[in-house]
């Protein structure tokens, strides 16, 4: 029982990066001002000092009592507990974090995590985070890693305020520490309740200490609020209209825009330069204020956002192709045949040799991912105020620390010039079009000289927004004598996952369109090899990933990055491997696992699914259609996330029409384990999503292109999941109070696919390895068994 | 600078009457957010695709991202702040609250309006009900079951509980 500590060391690597954003919130002044919300619609003006400057202004959660003076000077170092953590007179406590709330709940999970260090009420907490001048960076928010990295940071700054403030009131009221104890911010002494001190009253100076990683957090099994359903702390301005969104800000002589781009987008380039603008008739419609056009970039700014939609529809505009889109038909061949990286990752015993002695039956697979799309659900805003002196830019990006340095060459200024503000944003599910549109926006308003405020079309966001890549992954297997497996050889075909700016022009849509264009930075390969690795005990193994080097669409994270595809090649050939071995799918998965923690999830799931040990198939199940025709199924699959963090196992029963060639799922059974679970509601929420994305992603969603454009750019041409096609969702969650907290935003994602192909296969003997399982793919695939 | 179209049309949002400066053609979305500072209707698409723009219309649910301002007039709006607020909140919002129905939750005013409109005409819904009345209501973050359940909530159906 040994209570989780974070090492100086590792905190110290955590908050490495720059910049930073911001935006606060609590419970308590949300509920307490939210009277006020609809009166308090406009935002004072960003860029320069004002007279009572905020930190997210006209808004909610701000300190009262903070100077343009206090958010220069603020200390974001990270080093010291006042660059995390303050509490005033009245005993409320702020916090300073750099991880931004993306949907998921974290804020109010991180601010549980904190209020519990320190002993005060939830309602006594504030959080502001993602502002660039008053919140320590902790680097991008995503990888779902924030509660598992970000949260024992907090944590123990926390429990260092706590510390200080024990310390004070010992001397003040002449108690050892020891004999004090602290409820709601009062401390007490043990044993004489007339001596007691508020944390207010003990908030006479700042901490003024730096993080010694010495002061012991709390045990586990004395939590009260960690591991609680606490309610969302931003329910109620998102659900009555409050300015819950960057989308719902005003900043004082605001003007609107819009940007026009083409539908090209590779990873080196545009691919495509601007042939000819007419913008006279545009220059002539109402409240039109100007055209700015700089290189191959445009954009208008008008009076009113319905004006500047107007008038971009209405500009003359005519493109010069650099790089063709390939043919979306041969896209799979092409990934295998383009410039690429090879890299082996993974080696263990002898792949070939085991194949060559030891393998009784030999099995090959080929899978695919297709390209798909974040598809926030409202296309990417920011608001910018571009200065000669400074810039502020408010801006949903999970990397707001690293804006400064990419916008701020682009806008002739010094990084440190640029103040960006987190305001949240529909969800992101990754690199959506929240950093793009944000230096657009920059470069708008310096061209106007005043605050824009610019949301893309939704068209734009579906064109521009970076692309969760298309993959190819090619598996061998090969089981001995007794059906156990011998041998594995894994190779996947993948561009990066990750084109965030990084702090480079270059890799801002604006940067490369500009005069002179800033070329895009090679920020190394990220992610197209996660879950690649699989967690079973297989002695003979081999991963070698090929590296793409020019991907058709421009890639970049997506929720899972390659963790979808790979748990998808993995858990559907391990399905496969199954089969020629006649086994029962689970029974085969856990005789190849030795991790318990693994091994519990997968029980877990299977037997509140009801699991029947069988191998899969129809001939096995004798299921029968059913009076319409329909046959149904039923798969599993596992993922470990990254192979190394959060559980994940699902059953997913699916109905598959074969006149049709339909599929849906009817029920989904998630047995998951992220180890500590600090809020269960918040948790399931996520796992929701996962699930109902994960079927999306499966069966539904697919970007098209031709050879000059994206085509699919609205949700008549990009399908997600609507109503109709939701199963019944049932989880299980496994909580490991003393186990450290694991992020799960992802995990239960990987597993999503695959076990919709595998029960595919269960109800008709059809294998389909090439997403999204479209009533197309199925009938081919249907077809190619019956022969 | 401002550029004022010398138009005389009036529109009645949650029982108020307000000039509208913008023309006629103007989607009555951008009239509602930026003239009339009413931000619970949000832009997600424009096209009428996704229902992230609800609100109601004589107490029918429209998109108001693509219904012109001239041509409500005559006719009461209503958006989410003219059903609940933050003080006072309406039975729907409380149930949201109350089953936690949000992720982002950028989709979650157009399903609340959506669900309104429905409880009006349906006041028990079955689950299928609710799945057709939502047909044009899009959520990216896979908060449905949770949508679903916050209606039935806010129509009395779940057991023990009151909206």
């Amino acid at each position: 029982m040994t209570a989780p500590t974070v090492s100086p060391i590792s905190r110290r690597t955590l908050l490495k990066g720059s910049g930073g954003l911001v935006i606060g919130f609590s419970l308590a002044a949300a509920f307490r001002n939210a009277g006020l919300l609809a009166q308090e619609a406009t935002v004072a003006p960003i860029g320069t000092p004002a007279a009572t400057p905020s930190t997210e202004p006209g808004l909610i959660g701000t300190p009262a009592a903070q100077t343009q003076e206090d958010i220069q000077t603020r200390d974001v170092s990270g080093d010291t507990i006042d660059s995390w953590l303050s509490i005033d007179g009245q005993g409320l406590v702020t916090i300073y974090c750099g991880k931004v709330e993306l949907g998921t709940g974290l804020w109010t999970s991180l601010t549980q995590m904190v209020v519990e260090e320190l002993d005060v009420p939830m309602a006594s907490a504030t959080l502001i985070a993602g502002d660039t001048l008053l919140t320590p960076s902790q680097g991008t928010t995503a990888g779902s890693k924030s509660i598992q990295v970000a949260g024992p940071v907090l944590q123990q700054a926390a429990a260092e305020a706590r510390m200080v403030l024990l310390t004070r009131a010992s001397e003040r009221l002449g108690v050892p520490m020891d004999d004090l104890q602290v409820e709601d911010g009062v401390v007490t002494a043990l044993f004489d309740a007339t001596k007691t001190v508020t944390y207010g009253e003990l908030a006479t100076d700042t901490f003024g200490m730096e993080i010694t990683g010495d002061a012991p957090v709390k045990a586990f099994d004395t939590y009260r609020v960690v591991g609680q359903s606490i309610p969302r702390i931003d329910i109620l301005s998102k659900l009555t209209g409050g300015e819950a969104y960057l989308h719902d800000l005003t900043v004082e002589g605001m003007v609107h825009a819009r940007v026009v781009r083409p539908y090209v987008r590779t990873m080196d380039g545009i691919g495509a330069t601007l042939g000819s603008l007419d913008d006279t008739a545009v220059r002539a419609m109402p409240g039109v204020i100007d055209v700015i056009q700089n290189g191959s970039f445009i954009g208008v700014v008008a009076e009113r956002e319905e004006q500047a939609v107007r008038a971009a529809d209405a500009l003359q505009v005519t493109w010069a192709q650099t790089a063709p889109l390939p043919d979306l038909g041969q896209i799979y061949d092409l990934i295998r045949e383009m410039p690429a990286e090879e890299e082996e990752t993974v080696r263990t015993g002898d792949v070939e040799g085991a194949f060559a002695s030891q393998t009784a039956r030999m099995l090959e697979a080929t899978y695919t991912q297709p390209y798909q799309a974040h598809a926030s659900i409202g296309p990417s805003c920011s608001i910018a105020d571009v200065r000669a002196d400074g810039a502020t830019i408010y801006s949903s990006s999970q990397g707001v620390y690293a804006l400064p340095a990419a916008i701020g060459p682009i806008i002739g200024l010094a990084p440190e010039q640029v103040r960006i503000i987190y305001k949240e944003g529909p969800g992101c599910y990754g690199h959506n079009g929240a950093d793009d549109v944000s230096a657009d926006a920059a470069v708008l308003s310096k061209a106007v000289g005043r605050p824009v405020r610019l949301q893309w079309s939704r068209e734009g966001e579906f064109a521009w927004e970076p692309k969760g890549p298309a993959m190819v992954m090619d598996l061998r297997g090969g089981l001995d004598n007794e059906g156990n497996i011998v041998a594995w050889d894994y190779t996947v075909f993948t561009p990066t996952h990750s084109t965030r700016p990084g702090g480079q022009p270059g890799n801002m849509l604006v940067g490369q369109q500009i005069d002179p264009p800033v070329e895009p930075a090679t920020l190394g390969q990220t992610g197209g090899d996660r879950n690649a690795p699989n967690n079973y005990s297989i002695p003979n193994q081999r991963l070698t990933v090929h590296w793409n080097e020019t991907p058709a669409l421009r890639p970049s994270a997506l929720r899972s990055l390659g963790g979808l595809a790979n748990a998808t090649a993995n858990e559907t050939f391990m399905d496969e491997m199954a089969s020629l071995a006649g086994a029962d799918p689970v029974e085969f998965r856990l005789r190849h696992m030795a991790d318990p923690r693994a091994v519990e999830v997968m029980r877990r799931a299977a037997t509140r699914a009801g699991w029947m040990a069988r191998p899969s198939g129809p001939q096995f199940s004798g299921v029968v259609p059913a009076a319409d025709g329909t046959v149904t199924g039923r798969g599993f699959a596992f993922a470990r996330y990254e192979t190394e963090f959060a559980y994940a196992a699902v059953v997913v029963d699916v109905t598959v029409n074969p006149a049709d060639g339909t599929v849906r799922a009817t029920r989904v059974v998630v047995g998951h384990d992220c180890g500590l679970i600090v809020n269960p509601d918040g948790l399931q929420n996520q796992i929701d999503g996962c699930v109902i994305q994960g079927l999306g992603r499966a069966l539904k969603e697919e970007i098209t292109f031709d050879g000059s454009a994206v085509t699919s750019l609205d949700w008549s041409t990009y399908h997600i999941m609507g109503f109709a096609d939701i199963p019944l969702i049932e989880i299980e969650l496994i909580d490991r109070p003393d186990q450290p907290p694991l992020g799960a935003g992802e995990p239960a994602i990987c597993p999503m696919i695959a076990a919709v192909s595998n029960a595919i296969f269960d109800a008709t003997g059809a294998r389909l390895r090439n997403g999204p399982f479209t009533p197309a793919r199925v009938l081919e695939a249907l077809a190619a068994v019956t022969g | 600078m401002q550029s004022t179209p010398a138009t005389a049309l009036s529109i009645t949002v949650n029982g108020q009457s307000h000039d509208v400066e913008a023309t006629p053609e103007t989607p009555l979305l951008y009239v509602l957010r930026n003239e009339l500072g009413l931000h619970a209707a949000k832009f997600g698409c424009g096209l009428g695709q996704c229902g992230t723009c609800t609100v109601h219309q004589d107490g029918q649910p429209i998109r108001s991202c693509v219904v012109p301002v001239s041509e409500v007039a005559g006719t009461e709006i209503t958006t989410l702040e003219g059903l609940g607020t933050a003080d006072d909140l309406h039975p729907i919002q409380r149930a949201f609250i109350a089953e936690q129905a949000a992720q982002c939750g950028y989709c979650i005013p157009g399903m609340m309006m959506t669900g309104a409109a429905l409880l009006q005409t349906t006041p028990e819904p079955t689950d299928a009900e609710i799945t057709e009345a939502f047909a044009g209501n899009l959520c990216r973050c896979g908060t449905h079951t949770r949508i679903v359940r916050a209606i039935q909530r806010a129509a009395g159906n779940v057991a023990g509980t009151t909206a």
